[in-house]
């Protein structure tokens, strides 16, 4: 991929950056942080918890490529991904075991692709909105600005999550689909002030695309995401 | 076999031109080379062209070079169909940083038009 993005003009967001606690609509207590070390989890850790998730990826959710199958191509294939200057998040249980990975890698151009993965009993249920939206809020936080993607023409729920959080397509000529976003660094201020409230307290009425991973699901359902708290 | 290989300078489709010739070498392949121009390649056709004679000499493969105007796609379909070629050798994609592979134009053409046995390299 070349340098050669068209980023839309306004900025979308802004984002609320990790941690965000929730329930998914199964009811499961989900946290989405960062893995960056904090929230008294190494690296290491982190590292081993993705291996075992990718390991128990369906091949079927595969695309384009990634995740490659595998214990050893996945973790030759993680190596570059939780390298240091990507932005990594991760969506987990109560027992730290991860079943959602978003992330941004630099693109060498001062840009960041985007990708994000749900394991399938995970999937449907709200997770991934919270993973990307809690993606974009990291990336926020660190100061990108320009986010792309590709994306197969045929995987709708996908690309209806990524229209909702606000990237737009930009090149309809490829094989695959690539859609921008534009972030607004300035937003960080005013995001990290967000954080000091109680995340719980903010029970806004959301739509739900539902796409939670790269891959088609069997439907795209739209419900209003009831979460009563 | 008689292969049609395309190459307009990206990485992958270097790649598949190294490939298709290990192949010639090892099975006897009688290999044409048709160097395409490419916008997306960060390589010019003469640059291209240096390259693979280079190469060549010092396999000691006898392959015929040509370099093909217009459109891509449509022309190495085109000479496929018209000059009897068994296969076409392309490019298998280019990796983004993440890792995925995305399909080039001139390979999605071609794939989707020729009526000969296309393969991607990988």
């Amino acid at each position: 991929m070349t340098g050669d993005h068209i980023y839309p003009d306004d900025p979308a967001g802004p984002f609320e950056p990790p941690p965000r606690r929730f329930e998914d609509r199964e009811g499961r207590p989900i946290v989405v942080r960062e893995v960056d070390g904090s929230d008294g989890r190494s690296l290491a850790d982190d590292r081993e918890a993705l291996v075992e998730m990718y390991v128990a990826f369906d091949p079927e959710d595969r695309a384009q490529g990634i995740p490659p199958t595998g214990e050893s191509s996945i973790r030759e294939w993680l190596g570059h991904i939780l390298a240091d200057e990507a932005i990594n998040v991760v969506a987990c249980l109560p027992d730290d075991g991860v079943v959602g990975h978003a992330t941004l890698v630099p693109d060498g151009q001062g840009g960041y692709e985007l990708a994000i993965f749900v394991l399938g009993d995970y999937q449907n249920a709200g997770i991934g909105t919270r993973l990307i939206e809690g993606l974009l809020g990291a990336g926020q936080r660190h100061g990108a600005e320009h986010v792309w993607l590709t994306v197969e023409r045929w995987n709708n729920p996908a690309i209806a999550l990524y229209r909702k959080v606000g990237f737009e397509a930009s090149d309809t000529e490829n094989f695959e689909l690539e859609m921008c976003l534009r972030l607004d660094p300035d937003a960080q201020e005013e995001s990290a002030a967000d954080t000091s409230a109680d995340p719980d307290s903010k029970a806004e009425a959301e739509t739900e695309a539902e796409a939670e991973t790269e891959a088609a699901e069997s439907e795209s359902e739209s419900e209003s995401d009831s979460r009563s708290r | 076999m008689r292969t049609l290989v395309g190459t307009g300078g990206s990485d992958d489709s270097l790649l598949a031109l190294e490939t298709a010739l290990d192949r010639a070498e090892a099975a006897g392949d009688d290999v044409t080379i048709a160097i395409v121009e490419n916008p997306d390649s960060p390589r010019s056709v003469e640059e291209i062209r240096g390259r693979v004679e280079d190469r060549l000499a010092n396999a000691g493969i006898d392959a015929e070079v040509r370099v093909l105007e217009g459109d891509p796609g449509s022309r190495l379909v085109e000479i496929s169909e018209r000059e009897g070629f068994d296969r076409i050798v392309l490019g298998g994609g280019e990796t983004s940083p993440l890792g995925k592979i995305n399909i080039g134009r001139i390979g999605e053409f071609v794939l989707l038009n020729a009526d000969v046995t296309v393969t991607l390299v990988r």
